[in-house]
């Protein structure tokens, strides 16, 4: 009944893929908690987490859709949204460890106490509180983005150039994090985490409280996504993305859509490291590392660009063969990363998606894709 | 506001644009009354894509005035600025949203808020549905309205980007060779779609084929190497003997 309001408001990928998450966020944790651990329904703890932390990466996945698919901004940097999230609420775990650190601090993180500090930095300030920490989550690579976002795209600059700084930025910020006087725990990040709400993090049922919300907050970030794209809005950003030059002659600012979309994707990413943090119980500045951000874009492209669910899968199935592989053929993981990522490209470029509307023709019409070049107007 | 300058609907007053060294536009002026249709003629290389650059704000011009309805300095504002204060533009190759469906492009076209908020919570109202049909209607794509643009042929485009500048709503309509690629069949129904369009909107047509010019029997001006030549009907232009010449060479 709830499939089918969805299914006719929102689609029908988008539709089944929040029913999916909806049916998990309660399956999955229940499976956990309440059935024996010799049962064979019972789903262990290591697996919870594992879950969790690819529906994490899929919500940044559908993050990076949402301007790459639609809008045409390839970000090479979005790991950086991501990792912020992830700071963020690394923060706010370090300050619930209280006097418990090794050296005993009330206040203060044991590097800080190692640095002999003595006072917390502003930057810390206000990250004992779980709401500022969830604000923080959001405003802080929502704030980057819009800045970044304001000065690149007033100044047009758009397709390979635009990978390029966000590349960077990425990279600039994983050198900043490892310096230990940024007061972020230099390289080894921040860890060693004890409570959240007051509950003991690594307890079986914050495992799956944390894994039901990240199952809620990937539907929510598909849904506000699936939102956006269908709204005339969307319409925008796709003819800024096939023809940017055009949409500025009927009027529209493009540099304000771009923003606007860049900003709201870098806050849901933001909320996908947030939700990735707890789970893996650590976040260090190679969370930074240009790399990541490259991986998700394979993620998306081997998915289907332009589809979210799409990108969503994506992520799911390539970490699933990552956790097989680095099992498996430790040494052959970056090469077939890269024949994935080829395969994607040249054989199937509207990703697995694209390869399930040709299976099922006229079912299920997928969002049209293809990217155009940006014409523009010639003498 | 200041007083207008002039009472001319568009004004352009010694304009010059350099690229590098190539003079595309040289010390043009011309004067656009409202609700005239003009049409621009001229070789190629004259400069006619390039004044249109400049009146929609692509291209800042070196040097000279450009004033919209007296009070406008066009020099001052960009591209989304200036469709905002009602100048539509087609361009010499079709450029729709191959992407989008045929009605979608008419209602990205449409005459509404341009602004981000308004469009994400943008909902069709009933004016806005029917305003769409009725340009469906004139500019005959009705049938293929759910199609994506893409799937149209050249002809088809041509007409779907009409049809976009008659959703804009503009006051003046700059239209870059609207009739390129287009039997005569076509060429007739175009001449005879612009005729009509000029009723309510001015226009500027671009195009080379004389035939149409012929049709829409309008005031001609003629471009050569980035400056007015002759301007006039078009039987007085043709009898010129620089426009001759510069037609035919030397």
């Amino acid at each position: 009944m709830i499939a089918r309001a969805l299914v006719s408001r929102f689609g029908p990928l988008v539709g089944i893929a929040v029913a999916i998450l909806l049916a998990l966020a309660v399956a999955v944790p229940a499976l956990n908690l309440l059935v024996p651990a010799g049962s064979p329904l019972h789903v262990p703890t290591h697996v919870v987490v594992l879950l969790g932390k690819w529906l994490a990466y899929a919500l940044l996945a559908v993050s990076l859709d949402l301007v790459w698919g639609y809008c045409g901004i390839l970000s090479l940097g979005h790991g950086a949204f991501f990792a912020l999230g992830g700071y963020a609420m690394g923060m706010y775990l370090m300050r619930q460890i209280g006097p418990r650190g090794v050296y005993g601090n009330p206040v203060l993180p044991d590097f800080m106490v190692f640095l002999n500090w003595t006072e917390l930095p502003v930057t810390w300030w206000g990250f004992q509180s779980f709401p500022y920490a969830l604000l923080m989550v959001v405003l802080a690579p929502g704030l980057l983005a819009l800045a970044l976002g304001w000065f690149a795209f007033r100044s047009r600059v758009t397709g390979v150039y635009l990978s390029i700084i966000t590349q960077a930025m990425t990279y600039a910020l994983l050198l900043a994090f490892f310096r230990n006087n940024m007061g972020f725990g230099g390289n080894n990040g921040l860890t060693d985490f004890k409570d959240i709400l007051g509950h003991p993090i690594q307890g079986p049922g914050v495992r799956a409280a944390l894994f039901a919300a990240t199952a809620l907050a990937l539907a929510a970030g598909l849904l506000i996504a699936r939102f956006v794209v269908t709204s005339k809005l969307g319409l925008v950003l796709v003819a800024i993305r096939d023809a940017e030059a055009r949409a500025r002659f009927l009027g529209y600012r493009a540099e304000r859509y771009k923003l606007f979309v860049f900003t709201l994707s870098a806050a849901m990413a933001g909320c996908a490291g947030a939700l990735y943090v707890p789970q893996v119980g650590i976040i260090n500045p190679s969370e930074f590392s240009p790399a990541n951000s490259i991986e998700a874009v394979i993620w998306v492209a081997v998915g289907g660009r332009g589809t979210l669910v799409g990108a969503a899968l994506g992520a799911v199935l390539v970490n699933a063969a990552k956790s097989w592989f680095t099992g498996a053929l430790p040494d052959y993981w970056l090469f077939a990363l890269g024949a994935l990522f080829i395969v994607a490209t040249v054989v199937l470029p509207k990703g697995v998606m694209g390869l399930a509307a040709r299976l099922r023709p006229r079912k299920a019409p997928l969002p049209p894709q293809a990217p155009v070049p940006a014409q523009q107007p010639a003498e | 506001m200041a007083a207008p300058l002039t009472s001319a609907l568009l004004y352009l007053d010694g304009v010059s644009v350099s690229f590098d060294g190539f003079r595309a536009l040289n010390n043009l002026s011309l004067v656009l009354e409202p609700g005239e249709m003009r049409a621009i003629i001229g070789p190629n290389g004259a400069g006619k894509t390039t004044m249109m650059d400049v009146i929609t704000g692509k291209t800042r011009p070196d040097t000279g005035d450009v004033y919209f309805q007296g009070t406008h300095d066009l020099r001052r504002l960009d591209e989304a600025a200036i469709a905002e204060l009602g100048i539509g533009r087609k361009f010499q190759k079709p450029t729709v949203f191959d992407a989008h469906t045929v009605e979608d492009n008419l209602l990205l076209a449409l005459k509404a808020p341009r602004g981000v908020y308004a469009n994400l919570v943008h909902h069709l109202s009933g004016a806005q549905a029917r305003r769409i049909d009725e340009i469906l209607e004139t500019v005959r794509l009705a049938e293929r309205r759910r199609e994506p643009a893409g799937a149209l042929s050249h002809g088809q485009r041509q007409w779907l980007e009409i049809g976009m500048l008659l959703a804009q709503d503009p006051a003046l309509l700059l239209v870059d060779e609207p009739v390129a690629g287009m039997t005569d069949a076509e060429t007739a129904e175009t001449a005879e779609l612009l005729r009509r369009i000029n009723r309510t909107h001015s226009v500027i047509v671009v195009e080379h084929d004389m035939h149409f010019v012929r049709e829409l029997d309008v005031k001609v001006t003629v471009l050569h190497e980035g400056s007015v030549l002759a301007e006039g009907d078009l039987d007085a232009v043709s009898a010129d003997e620089r426009v001759v010449e510069v037609y035919l060479g030397r």
